[in-house]
């Protein structure tokens, strides 16, 4: 890099005819606007935590904090913040708008207006669901999954809370359609399709599933609220209705929106094994094709969260098949980055552990998902803790560890500035080992019987619960070490380099921070990313 | 990754790079956002789809009640109007300004036609006492009632949509006289066109599903 | 404005009044199949097919699709591939219940 580049300003300090917050807020800066969604997404997490620590005490002391309808609306509201405000957007939002323009060479996403509008519906959105907490009425206690009819019935601040997600999902969709644009018009030159980075054509799976999913949902909400408000009774038996059909619908988006969340999820653990173990990645077209297929595939398994609804046996058989056939990619993937680490120059710094971690919890969580899958077991243990500790390894083990992974891997490239790597180190520590007492312990307990969404636990399963309790103490001190670790060195810590890991993706060929137009001049590619030559 | 920085190598830069408007993007942009919508009246189509196959005899009789001459005539406008946009979009690439501007009108007052029938239809059913939750309907047979609702529902989700499309046409037109929309920068126009030929097609299978399957 | 100019404009939105004028053939004959005693079985499928074909012609010649590559064509098939297959799967459980 020379001297002038370093000395060019960043993009934080780049001039706008706003000032303070507006100048924010009023960017079309795909890298601002990053960040912002990352501050957003990281605060709502928080609170997200707190109310699941919350729910862990409640569940060893049943009565002594919350009653039952409070313990509902606890875990209601649980679910629809990591899900919906968290989650979701979760990686593209925060990571894929800071990155994505940069890693393929362009100067912005191809509708900055239109991105800064979806972090604009996305704050009003969350604003919306907050509101159905706090105003007059109750907060839902429907589960995050609104099922009819009870969602239709209960006098909670149901209609409310589903316009928040409604417009959360127009701020999803308009993301997505935005990333799939972008990448489809604004490669640099010589950026052909096979040489794109892993994280981008996750990025790109994922846009079209947001396009092809999330208006199911918006139109199932808006049928709650008809049934609520008007009447209209589509899933309600006395009209003519089938409750059956809400979930159909609900889950023809809810499943899919899973693969939102692990797809790019993924596709920072494609970048980050070939860093750390200084080799290219291994199988680099079948990992692209592997994202594909979890992409497609994935849209028609939803059926397998209704095994146990009344549903035809033949849906049954052919949902459990599809579900069988979804693993195949995932397998395909943990094999590759695996495969990437053999004969390599590994440096287990924390973003490898967290990458490492990913792969660990993932598969668990993937394996005991094939159990699920499977008709006969699904009837013993839907609805206990064992899909709780199933779709918590996915989610949290996964696409959680995934987050920390690529926020202290992308750290110094977005603030400029180096964390302690010691400290991210004893964080991790504690997170991995709370993280496994809390939800391993879950997996035991479900497949002993325990029952979902219960507000008082049967005695047998105390000393489980206690387990599990401990376990979510033990993950809290974990991030709160992680977090304070990385906001300290905001603060305090040393100036970050270009390239501190030795990374092979455009991204670390610009300073760290990046200047507002990314690249002085545009890059013109010659060949594939990840060129840690033979080894 | 290496890089190559000179611009000797004759590599094709991507168009917004030298200030040029994407063109191809932002239709590929519009494209994107009518799948959203196919999906989400898709959602109202898998509904219908079920509980026809449920209450087939209920539906044909339900059906039998709607007024086919106002949605033949409703059908009619949609084609026509669909027709005016086309030439629309057509005319201000070929600079005729004050043809598009004329057709844009057209389009528009179309639109209000096409929902004024719709609030007589709608009041036709209201003043009989027809309309989600009403004692009348349900004291009908299950499928009526589900026909009826989803009639309500699909023909006010597109209303919605045709009133959406004659605010954005409206802003159009007024780009268009002012020159915003030029045969050098139409864009906008056309996807606004793209936006209505949607609308048309939802009409289009809307139209036998309700008043035709007799 | 010359004649030839005249020509060539009202040539070039020729095509789209032949379009209209078919997609309101096509709107009779889907009323009069629908009315027609003898069809009836086949009613709803006609209507449909019909409804189909007068799509096809507003996606191809009013929005242009006939003018588009394969980038366009291929991911509107994407797109009804997707509502389809998901309609199908519903009616798997719906329909053998």
């Amino acid at each position: 890099m020379d001297d002038k580049a370093s000395e060019e300003m960043s993009f934080y300090e780049d001039s706008s005819r706003y000032r303070g917050m507006l100048a924010w807020l009023m960017s079309t800066d795909h890298k601002r606007i990053g960040l912002m969604y990352l501050g957003a997404l990281l605060s709502f997490f928080t609170v997200g935590v707190a109310l699941g620590v919350l729910i862990r005490l409640s569940l060893i002391a049943p009565g002594a904090i919350l009653n039952a309808q409070q313990y509902n609306e606890v875990f209601t509201v649980h679910g629809i913040i990591q899900i919906f405000l968290f989650i979701i957007p979760g990686i593209p939002v925060s990571f894929g708008n800071f990155l994505l323009p940069i890693m393929i060479g362009a100067r912005d996403v191809a509708f900055p207006r239109l991105n800064r509008f979806t972090l604009w519906l996305y704050l009003v959105g969350a604003a919306v669901v907050l509101l159905a907490l706090f105003i007059k009425g109750a907060p839902p206690d429907t589960g995050w999954t609104f099922y009819a009819p009870y969602s239709i019935k209960t006098k909670a601040n149901v209609s409310l809370a589903v316009l928040g997600v409604f417009i959360l999902g127009f701020s999803s969709i308009f993301t997505g359609l935005n990333f799939v644009t972008t990448i489809h018009r604004m490669r640099a030159p010589g950026m052909k399709w096979f040489r794109l980075p892993l994280f981008i054509w996750t990025l790109y799976a994922t846009g079209w599933v947001q396009i092809l999913a999330t208006p199911v949902l918006a139109i199932t909400l808006v049928f709650i609220v008809l049934g609520r408000v008007f009447g209209v009774g589509f899933f309600d038996p006395s009209r003519g209705g089938d409750p059956i059909l809400y979930e159909h619908l609900f889950w023809i988006y809810s499943h899919p929106a899973v693969y939102i969340m692990v797809l790019p999820a993924m596709g920072i653990i494609s970048e980050i094994m070939p860093t750390f173990s200084k080799r290219k990645i291994f199988g680099y077209k079948a990992v692209v094709f592997s994202a594909l297929a979890i992409a497609t595939v994935g849209y028609f398994v939803w059926g397998h969260h209704m095994f146990t609804s009344g549903m035809s046996d033949t849906a049954r058989i052919v949902f459990s098949f599809i579900t069988f056939l979804v693993a195949v990619p995932s397998g395909v993937k943990v094999f590759n980055w695996i495969a990437t680490l053999y004969k390599g120059s590994i440096q287990i710094d924390s973003p490898l552990l967290f990458a490492l971690s990913f792969i660990f919890l993932f598969s668990v969580g993937g394996l005991t998902g094939l159990i699920i899958g499977s008709l006969a077991p699904n009837l013993h243990v839907h609805g206990t803790y064992f899909i709780v500790a199933h779709f918590h390894y996915v989610m949290f083990g996964g696409v959680g560890f995934s987050f920390l992974a690529g926020l202290h891997y992308w750290y110094p490239k977005m603030f400029g500035k180096m964390f302690s790597e010691k400290a991210a180190k004893i964080g991790w520590f504690f997170f991995f080992i709370g993280f496994n007492v809390l939800y391993f312990s879950m997996f035991i307990l479900g497949y002993n019987g325990m029952p979902r969404r219960y507000f008082d636990p049967p005695p047998q399963y105390h000393s489980g619960e206690m387990v599990s309790t401990v376990g979510s103490w033990l993950l809290a001190i974990g991030l709160i070490i992680i977090f304070c670790n990385l906001i300290r060195a905001l603060f305090k810590g040393p100036k970050a380099s270009a390239n501190p890991w030795g990374g092979r993706t455009l991204e670390w060929t610009i300073p760290s921070p990046p200047p507002y137009e990314n690249f002085i001049e545009m890059p013109v590619i010659t060949e594939g990313p990840y060129g840690f030559g033979k080894k | 990754m290496a890089l190559g920085r000179n611009s000797n190598q004759q590599a094709t830069v991507p168009s917004t790079e030298q200030g040029r408007i994407d063109y191809a993007g932002k239709k590929i942009g519009m494209w994107l956002f009518l799948f959203t919508e196919l999906l989400f009246f898709g959602g109202m189509f898998l509904l219908y789809a079920v509980y026809r196959s449920r209450y087939p005899a209920e539906f044909h009789w339900a059906a039998q009640q709607e007024n086919l001459l106002l949605g033949s005539i409703n059908t009619m406008i949609l084609l026509s109007s669909s027709l005016t946009m086309a030439v629309a979009v057509s005319a201000i690439g070929k600079a005729h300004r004050r043809l598009s501007c004329l057709m844009q009108m057209v389009t528009m007052l179309s639109a209000c036609c096409f929902l004024i029938i719709k609030y007589f239809e709608w009041g036709a059913k209201i003043s009989k006492g027809i309309y989600p939750n009403s004692p009348v309907l349900l004291a009908h047979e299950k499928g009526d009632i589900l026909f009826f609702s989803l009639y309500f529902v699909m023909t006010g989700i597109h209303g919605l949509h045709v009133l959406i499309g004659i605010i954005v046409m409206a802003i159009m037109l007024f780009f268009t006289r002012r020159g915003v929309i030029a045969p050098d920068n139409f864009a906008k126009l056309e996807n606004t066109g793209l936006y209505w030929h949607f609308v048309d097609i939802v009409w289009i299978y809307l139209f036998p599903l309700f008043y035709l399957i007799t | 404005m010359d004649r030839d100019d005249l020509q060539a404009q009202t040539a070039g939105y020729s095509h789209y009044l032949c379009v209209w004028a078919a997609l309101l053939v096509l709107l009779g004959m889907t009323i009069a199949i629908a009315r027609h005693e003898l069809l009836a079985n086949y009613s709803v499928l006609g209507s449909l097919v019909i409804a189909t074909v007068k799509a096809g012609l507003v996606l191809s010649y009013f929005m242009h699709l006939r003018n588009e590559g394969w980038v366009v064509k291929g991911m509107l098939l994407l797109a009804i591939g997707a509502l389809t297959f998901i309609i199908a799967l519903t009616f798997v459980d719906t329909w053998y219940r």
